[in-house]
């Protein structure tokens, strides 16, 4: 099943025995149960892409917070997503060493050839495009990361081999 | 040189292979302190061999640690020790490689920094986005519990200690070593204010020691083989060796494990291979996102952290991040600033509100709609932000010392675009 | 005491406090904004910033915060060195970045803390040239309006909400200059003690909602210091009047009683005031039922020939000041009179005061409250009898903090810092209860127990105490908490209507006293004067003895007491069979007026004075902030009126306040104290009556110009020392008569502190209120009466759930609070639920003697055996008892309702959005 369908059957569905199994096995690490709130929502983003309202309202059940407490931590940090995404979501260098390297030409064709800007998902739900504070790979500037995988030196081809095919209207307002 | 931090790297062996890491030398630290040193023996060696923190602030590693309190002055409860591999500082591309590489010397910094403070529990607070880090250190880890090196009773020993990697859901701030407990405790990090330092009520209020990776990276090394031989390391003043990294326009970008006092010079002239054809250097930022433009005149400085201070920058992390004579100073600033303001934690006025204030100044100017004025306002806002203190943390005022150097070495680049009314670089 | 320097000027500070409070308590002026007196610093506004300089040599110095630097002996400031004016105009500046300058349309504006921080930092060119920030607001219920884009990110509301207020439905979400502060979705602010936000923010993000719909600026409002009529806490507050309307009600600081903060009930429970339920006129019975309205003199007079040589009977009430109860007790006789309890209120309050007077335990403040470092609740869900208290009692069990705090030496405004040491280690506080009380949240031991329990439980503590064998684990681990703790509070109350209750908690007392420690003990009790009348009762009648004697009597005056409240509807016929006739005076309709015979509309106690005495024995005087509309008098005054009237020996030489008030202080030697619980009619301030309006006041000529063009006369109040005018001084007066705080550049109620002999303490006018009872340390009795309930297979035992909103008669008619009373319940645990086959929001009959109500079903946590909990002091439970059994049956006709709560504003549908969530998405 693809995590679209997943977050289609989201609404009103509450945490699998999985997730909260994982959920369980991180509140062996901490004191409090609030602790694991962010391994929590990580943990649910992974299975379903993102962590929508009734999701959100399940962790903290579990972890003994308020839903308010768990919606300042999770709007908190970059990395949860309290919005759908895409399949994947391409984390896009835009920190001063791949900003030397020309980033802003790269995110310019990458956003021409899947017909999105930062905050938008393709018309097919394949890919999120957000920008990501350096990636630590300044080396190998500029980079992203597409899904789990580091893409480096990227270049006009290497955005060509990656999404050239991608032939997709504008997507919908994220 | 003798390679330290790095005389694993580029090894056949997978990254995680215990056996491999053993066979070249590892846990001998290890099974030397377990066997022969109390805590009080591996602090006093630490504190000896002058290693300084390798975060950013290079504060001394073993002043930092007497600062815990001694167990039976403390109340009853758990110590902790924290690794900080956050690592989201711009240009700066260290620890990743030394987790990704060589994951078992980061483990064995940590029970032995956390052995000498008396913890019982560790974390790896580690970017999310580290994806390979994140899995090399978890097998790591599964293997030095199978092989009785985590958990309890090590080696022997009677000590205990549990370890954990903890993924960031990502925010530059978590760096900081207070927020970076908060995010531990699984709370919005802000960062806390200090004192109470973490030594004496960190991580869910107990006594806490936040490290670098590199940091920890150099505690087996220096546990084996003794404070005197790691004092040799360094060139000059400071101890050891250190990663040192170029990016930018130079011909062999990367990182180098090299002595602490390497001329930078050196390092981007020969490491780093020089400029790339067409284009020359104009400056540079030492360590980092967070540390004032140094230029041409400074590249006869050694790399050491007083050196540079007294230069006007800070060493930082140690990677630094080449400004060339073809891209604009003020949209480098401008892209630091974005990303500063961008990461503030909301938690303070000046960061929260004054950051987004600069980058709009900024912004105008780099899009020609500066006006005399707005330099006035600049420094204005450098004063208002930039010194340690008039903030909450150190985010804020790291934030302004690119602008504030730029304002010094580039003033007449700020002054062609709001005179031009546009960008002279494009 | 450290000396330190402030611009070279040499200042004497307390010892242990910070740079910004010592700056406040020396009368300089540092701007501040996240600080709070009562919450401490965290140090995120950067506001109060100055110079430390290392020593005398150092020139340049360094910006430290004034919240977070705590004074050190010979440290050196400075708060006018340009650098740190500028760095404070520039905090201001950049606050103002996104603050979308709405104030000709703000509720705050005229009393806003921001506005007042920037005119103080000079702040008044703006540079900055990009877009502000836009919020979407939120829906927060029927008490609180919300308006985001005015938030300067303090933080003070989610720390006053969830820190200090206990409260988990607010807080700060998203970050960097995105911050967002509200509700994870819309909704009702769940927690008592909401409406402090109006006060707690500095800016207009928290407004009274309200007060909103019939908005008047600070400086319009007419004031009068008064005293809540909520519950019997008596907490000071201030209320303000315009066009004849009260229109809200701000709190007033007592130190010793509620300091910063009231309750929801206390804040928002006034708008009966303004409703049409009031008595307009006099009215007399017509033999068709229906009432004609006379004017005042011609009901006095007919009211005269009624009572004229008769036989004249009078109830009391227990929510009416002292001097209309010692009136009405005097017109009609000691042995006439009935303070107005029910019968068991009569007997629990006769209990309570004296062991108030004989008690070796100390009768604590409410600030006292918060010294304790353990706590036994015995039977009483505090924060909905006597909700302030439980705000204390929240901040008690933060001690165990502050000891581990001083233990590594940091101070106690070290907000952040201190909680992060503590983490969740909180004092003990023991709550033993028949179902979920309100504490339960920070309670180390819930224990459930059926009140009968509660009582032997008390006693099994005692034994346990004595070192007696004990075989209950619980009572020997409370004992020894109580016995390990240096000032230990314990909290009882009549609200469980069980005598053995209070025994208990008296003998536990007793008992640790003898152990030679500290014992606090305080009752809560039902009512804001139940204290006072219970000392006006002595020689008289309870209710049921009034009543089987009432036929022999010709005529019964009732004083503001519904007596549907505290009767039976057998009792009730009694009352009025013929052949008595009844006048009754109240301040809104009810049905013991559409009872009686004649009808006396009273005055409100925003309309007039009168004295209260709350639950720890403290007299305090409330003034009428405007006067009553024409045909409304106070009670007291149709008591003096029908005195005159019939001739009454003493009490027709009366014709002022003050009269009475000495009378009544000379009644009875424990009300000597009357006459200090606030100044005379005669007091001057520098020749001066004390002004009720600001001296910015406007429209005084032309505000009832569109009733008529002709500029009336300003009233006169010739019964209390203030004026309904302008005119005086709003200065150093004494704390009782402050109508509202105002100082030059400190418009917002922050300028309290320049009332403050220093910053969180007393007022410079001394403490308002007069203890009238002090124990004469006997000891009390503590035999508990013991009293098992038998209880027979499905029956269940009546417990009393008192809520903030709806158990009080009167705040309940005040639209909002009715709307959050929502309908009474009937409270089940959830095995009983489940037996019964019903679930939240399903229909329960309850069945008693044969009577029977149907009420909707509501879940609690944790319930005591054998027990059900039923809404007090709603209509519908009247006939509802504490401690009868009932048995109970599923109502299959039950309809279920919609949520009562109309959100009637909610305007946006969808949930918020909030801008910059996830930053990046
Ligand atoms: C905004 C900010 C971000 C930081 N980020 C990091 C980081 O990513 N990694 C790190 O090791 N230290 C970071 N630091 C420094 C840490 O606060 C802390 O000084 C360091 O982890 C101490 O380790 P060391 O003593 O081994 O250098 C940051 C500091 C600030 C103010
Ligand atoms: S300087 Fe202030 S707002 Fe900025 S990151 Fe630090 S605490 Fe947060
Ligand atoms: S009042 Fe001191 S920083 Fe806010």
């Amino acid at each position: 099943m693809s995590k679209s369908q997943m977050i289609q059957t989201d609404r009103g569905s509450v945490l699998t025995a999985q997730e909260i199994a994982e959920i369980d096995a991180e509140l062996g690490h901490v004191p409090y149960k609030s602790g694991a709130a962010i391994d929590a929502l990580k943990i649910v983003q992974a299975k379903r892409g993102w962590v929508s309202d009734e999701c959100l309202q399940a962790i903290a059940r579990h972890l003994e917070m308020s839903a308010e407490e768990l919606e300042g931590v999770a709007t908190f940090y970059n990395l949860i997503y309290r919005r759908p995404v895409g399949e994947k979501v391409i984390l896009f260098c835009d920190s001063v060493s791949c900003w030397i390297c020309g980033c802003d030409d790269i995110k310019q064709k990458i956003s021409a050839a899947l017909g999105v800007d930062y905050g938008e998902t393709t018309a097919d739900n394949q890919y999120t495009l957000l920008p990501v504070p350096c990636l630590g790979a300044c080396d190998r500037a500029p980079v992203m990361m597409v899904g789990d995988d580091l893409v480096t030196h990227l270049d006009e081809a290497k955005v060509k081999a990656l999404f050239g095919d991608v032939k997709v209207e504008a997507g919908g307002d994220q | 040189m003798e390679k330290v931090l790095t005389r694993n790297i580029g090894l056949e062996q997978e990254p995680t292979n215990l056996k491999a890491y053993e066979a070249n030398g590892g846990y001998q630290g290890l099974r030397k302190a377990m066997a022969q040193m109390s805590p009080k023996d591996c602090q006093d060696v630490i504190s000896a061999s002058n290693l300084r923190g390798r975060g950013g602030a290079g504060f001394p590693t073993g002043m930092k640690w007497s600062f815990v309190p001694a167990a039976e002055k403390s109340t009853p409860g758990h110590r902790y020790l924290v690794c900080n591999a956050d690592e989201m500082e711009p240009g700066t591309f260290k620890d990743r490689l030394l987790m990704e590489c060589d994951p078992h010397q980061l483990i064995e910094g940590m029970i032995l920094a956390a052995y000498t403070i008396g913890a019982d529990i560790s974390y790896i607070f580690i970017r999310g986005e580290y994806i390979v880090a994140i899995q090399r250190l978890r097998d790591a880890l599964a293997e030095c519990y199978g092989a009785g090196l985590l958990g309890e009773n090590i080696l022997g020993s009677g000590y205990s200690l549990h370890m954990h990697v903890h993924p960031s859901a990502g925010r530059y701030i978590c760096g900081e070593e207070t927020a970076l407990i908060n995010a531990l405790e699984g709370k919005r990090a802000n960062p806390r204010a200090k004192p109470p330092f973490p030594q004496v009520s960190g991580l869910w209020g107990r006594p806490t020691i936040v490290n670098n990776v590199e940091t920890l990276c150099n505690i087996p090394h220096i546990i084996d083989r003794g404070a005197d031989w790691f004092k040799t390391l360094g060139l000059g003043e400071d101890a050891g060796t250190k990663l040192f990294g170029v990016s930018g326009k130079v011909n062999n970008p990367g990182c180098w494990e090299l002595p602490m006092g390497t001329p930078i010079r050196e390092i981007i002239e020969q490491h780093a291979g020089g400029m790339q054809d067409g284009y020359q250097l104009k400056g540079f930022l030492p360590g980092g996102g967070s540390t004032d433009f140094l230029t041409a005149e400074h590249l006869d400085l050694a790399m050491d952290y007083n050196v540079i201070g007294a230069a006007g920058s800070r060493m930082g992390t140690g990677t630094m991040i080449i400004l060339d004579d073809r891209t604009c100073p003020v949209g480098m600033v401008l892209n630091l600033i974005r990303f500063f303001a961008h990461e503030s934690c909301g938690f303070c006025t000046p960061c929260r509100d004054g950051l987004p204030w600069s980058r709009q100044v900024l912004q105008d100017i780099e899009e020609g709609r500066g006006q005399p004025e707005d330099l006035e306002t600049l420094a204005y806002q450098v004063r208002y932000i930039g010194a340690i203190g008039n903030t909450h943390c150190a985010l804020a005022p790291g934030a302004m010392e690119p602008l504030q150097s730029a304002l010094k070495y580039f003033y007449n680049d700020f002054k062609q675009h709001i005179s031009a009314g546009r960008c002279p670089y494009h | 005491m450290p000396t330190i320097f402030v611009d070279g000027q040499e200042l004497q500070v307390n010892d242990g406090e910070n740079i910004l409070e010592a700056c406040l308590n020396a009368g300089l002026d540092l701007p501040y904004f996240c600080w709070h007196p009562a919450m401490g610093s965290i140090g995120s506004c950067r506001q109060c910033a100055l110079v430390q300089y290392q020593n005398e040599e150092d020139t340049r110095g360094r910006i430290v915060m004034g919240c977070m630097t705590g004074v050190t002996e010979g440290a050196r400031f400075s708060l006018n060195a340009e650098n740190a004016s500028e760095f404070r105009e520039a905090v201001v500046e950049s606050l103002m970045l996104n603050h979308p300058h709405d104030c000709p349309v703000c509720a705050e504006g005229g009393e806003c803390h921001l506005q007042d921080m920037t005119v103080m930092v000079g702040h008044r060119d703006r540079r900055y040239k990009g877009k502000k920030n836009t919020y979407r607001n939120q829906y927060l219920g029927p008490l609180i309006h919300h308006e985001m884009n005015r938030c300067i990110t303090c933080y003070r509301c989610e720390r006053y909400y969830k820190d200090y207020a206990g409260g988990r439905d607010l807080g700060a979400q998203a970050s960097h200059d995105h911050l967002y502060f509200g509700r994870h979705e819309e909704g009702v602010l769940e927690n008592e003690f909401s409406g402090n936000l109006v006060e707690v923010c500095p800016t207009g993000v928290f407004t009274d909602k309200p007060f909103l719909k019939q908005y008047s600026r600070k400086w319009d409002l007419q004031s009068a210091p008064s005293i809540c009529t909520g519950c019997a806490v008596g907490c000071n507050t201030a209320p303000g009047e315009r066009y004849g309307k009260l229109k809200r009600v701000h709190n007033r600081y007592n130190h010793e009683v509620n300091g910063y903060f009231l309750c929801d009930r206390g804040r928002f429970g006034s708008g009966y005031i303004n409703s049409d339920a009031r008595l307009d006129y006099a009215g007399i019975k017509k033999p068709d039922g229906s009432f004609m309205a006379v004017h005042q003199q011609q009901a006095l007079t007919t009211a005269a020939s009624w009572m004229q040589g008769k036989k004249v009977v009078g109830i009391g009430s227990p929510r009416a000041s002292m001097e209309a109860n010692y009136l009405l007790r005097e017109l009609v006789g000691a042995e006439n009179f009935s303070s107005g309890f029910s019968d068991t209120d009569s007997d629990l309050m006769a209990a309570v005061l004296k062991i108030l007077k004989t008690t070796k335990a100390s009768n604590p403040t409410i600030k006292q409250m918060e010294t304790a470092d353990a706590i036994l609740v015995l039977g009483e869900d505090v924060t909905n009898t006597a909700p302030r208290a439980a705000l204390a009692m929240r901040q008690a069990l933060r001690n165990k903090s502050f000891e581990l705090a001083e233990q590594i030496g940091l101070p106690k405004w070290q907000d952040a810092a201190v909680r992060n040491l503590a983490q969740d280690q909180l004092s003990p506080m023991i709550v033993v209860s028949a179902m979920d009380t309100r504490l339960d949240d920070v309670a180390s031991h819930c224990i459930s127990l059926a009140p009968d329990q509660i009582a032997e439980f008390a006693v099994m503590v005692v034994e346990a105490m004595a070192g007696e064998a004990v075989a209950d684990k619980q009572a020997k681990q409370v004992a020894s908490i109580l016995q390990q703790a240096k000032n230990p509070l314990i909290v009882s109350g009549t609200s469980m209507q069980h005598r053995g209750i209070i025994n208990g908690a008296v003998a536990v007392a007793e008992a640790l006293i003898s152990k030679d420690s500290n014992v606090m003990l305080s009752l809560c009790v039902p009512e804001a004067n139940s204290l006072g009348s219970a000392m006006l009762s002595k020689g008289s009648k309870t209710l049921s003895q009034l009543v089987s004697t009432v036929a022999d009597a010709d005529v019964l005056l009732v004083m503001e007491n519904d007596l549907e409240r505290r009767l039976s509807a057998g009792q009730i016929d009694l009352l009025t069979a013929d052949g008595t006739q009844v006048i009754a005076m109240d301040v809104l309709e009810n049905n013991t007026l559409g009872a009686s015979d004649m009808v006396l509309p009273a005055a409100s106690f925003a309309e007039s004075e009168g004295t209260l005495v709350n639950m720890e024995g403290r007299a305090q005087r409330y003034f009428p902030v405007f006067q009553p509309a024409a045909e409304r008098l106070a009670s007291w005054q149709w008591l003096l009126k029908l005195a005159a009237e019939t001739g009454h020996k003493s009490l027709s030489k009366l014709q002022h306040f003050d009269q009475v008030v000495a009378a009544c202080a000379e009644s009875q030697s424990d009300l000597a104290g009357l006459i200090d619980a606030a100044p005379d009619h005669s007091f001057r301030d520098r020749g001066l009556k004390i002004p009720r309006q600001t001296h910015r006041y406007s429209g005084r000529t032309a505000m009832n110009a569109a009733v008529s063009v002709h500029e009336p006369q300003q009233p006169k109040d010739t019964e209390t020392p203030l004026s309904y005018s302008m005119e005086g001084l709003n200065r150093d007066q004494p704390s009782s008569l402050r109508p509202y705080v105002w100082s030059p550049g400190w418009n917002s109620n922050q300028s309290l502190q320049k009332f403050q002999a220093e910053v969180d303490g007393p007022l410079k006018g001394g403490t308002a209120g007069k203890r009238l009872i002090v124990s004469s340390s006997k000891g009390a009795v503590s035999k508990a009466p013991k009293s098992t309930m038998e209880m027979q297979p499905h029956q269940w035992q009546l417990i009393p759930v008192h809520r903030v909103h709806g158990s009080d008669e009167l705040s309940v008619s005040t639209d909002e609070i009715a709307e959050l009373a929502g309908y009474a319940c009937i409270a089940l645990g959830s095995v009983v639920a489940e037996k019964l086959g019903v679930d939240t929001g399903d229909g329960v009959c309850v069945s008693v003697d044969g009577e029977e109500v149907s009420l909707e079903v509501q879940i609690l946590q944790r319930v005591a055996k054998n027990c059900i909990g039923f809404s007090a002091g709603y209509g519908e439970t009247l006939s509802l008892h504490a401690g009868s059994t009932a048995s109970l049956s599923k109502d299959t006709n039950w309809q279920r309702r919609s949520p009562q709560l109309i959100a009637s504003d909610r305007t946006i549908a969808d949930p918020v959005i909030i801008d910059g969530g996830s930053a990046h998405v």
